[in-house]
């Protein structure tokens, strides 16, 4: 009986542990939560009448010609300084209150080298309205694929 | 059977089912034939290596060739190099050629890390036509299983369990 007792509680105790890391690693983000976009509500906002984003691409530009996100500018990559440069170029002269996207979608999300660098470069700046675009596995898969308006070129 | 071992067996069956799907959540690969243009010719180009010299996939033809799209940012891709390095170095007298497309934007990266990650094979710098000839490369890694008649055999995207390029491998260069 005691043995049972035992197998039980360390069952239980296993399944609450994989049960909190598996919420963990599909929380987990570089971003605050509040300000992350998902790729639907990025649709539904360009297809209203609402106040559109900014928004810029700060991943690959080999990545950018294939596809991006139609109206959507390049600014370089977020993960070297060449790429944050000509980030914080394109946006000086910008309101700080401006609503700026930042997307890239290079590789899945948690692993992605650009985004959280471009994010704190803006929010350096002082920017106060700047979301970012939640790709989860990259931006084939969960833009492209699903139909989304995507361009192609420079 | 009594009821604590039916519960103990049940929890435990619960439990790995969660952590089975907790790894797949982080090590999330797309792999196989299915959406890949599976046994089509693989889409030939020519393109620069890093010392500037030009590199045809076609002239791979007669050995099996695992091509590589990566990047010197990309996490996953880091990881993945130097198991390539190892497979290039146990497979290749038997036929296998690894060829690296970098879609880094510049080849200065691209060079440090070859060192850096002691490559052992080429390495080309890709152009958005090379990726869109390959379906789009629209994030990385990707890499296409070549057969040595030059057909994609299988699509592997994102980080891929190193046993499945070997298992693959291994079946390729059997044949003939």
């Amino acid at each position: 009986m005691k043995i049972m007792k035992v197998i039980v509680s360390t069952s239980a105790l296993f399944l609450v542990l994989a049960g909190i890391t598996t919420q963990a690693a599909a929380q987990w983000s570089p971003i605050a939560p509040g300000r992350l976009m998902n790729p639907e509500d990025l649709v539904k906002l360009l297809q209203s009448s609402k106040q559109k984003p900014l928004m810029l691409q700060v991943g690959s530009h080999t990545l950018f010609v294939q596809a991006h996100i139609s109206g959507s500018e390049y600014v370089g990559p977020g993960a070297n300084e060449a790429g944050l440069q000509q980030l914080r170029k394109r946006v000086e002269s910008l309101p700080r209150n401006k609503f700026i996207l930042l997307y890239c979608g290079c590789c899945p999300w948690s692993h992605c080298p650009n985004v959280k660098p471009a994010d704190d470069a803006l929010h350096a700046m002082g920017f106060t309205n700047v979301k970012v675009l939640y790709i989860a596995d990259n931006f084939g898969t969960d833009w492209v694929n699903k139909g989304y308006p995507t361009a192609k070129g420079e | 059977m009594r009821p604590q071992i039916k519960w103990a067996i049940l929890l435990i069956l619960a439990g790995a089912s969660i952590a089975g799907f907790n790894s797949l959540r982080q090590h999330n690969p797309k792999s196989g034939a299915a959406g890949a243009k599976a046994q089509t010719l693989a889409p030939d180009f020519t393109l620069p290596q890093l010392d500037g010299t030009q590199l045809t996939l076609s002239s791979y033809r007669g050995k099996v060739v695992l091509l590589d799209f990566w990047a010197t940012w990309c996490v996953p891709c880091r990881e993945e190099t130097p198991h390539f390095v190892e497979m290039q170095q146990k497979y290749g007298d038997r036929g296998l050629q690894m060829i690296g497309v970098s879609m880094d934007d510049s080849p200065d990266p691209v060079r440090a890390f070859y060192q850096q990650f002691h490559m052992n094979y080429p390495v080309v710098m890709g152009t958005a036509s090379t990726g869109e000839a390959y379906g789009g490369v629209l994030g990385l890694p990707i890499a296409f299983l070549i057969d040595r008649d030059g057909r994609i055999v299988s699509r592997h995207m994102g980080a891929t369990d190193p046993s499945v390029f070997d298992n693959d491998v291994e079946k390729l260069l059997s044949t003939r």
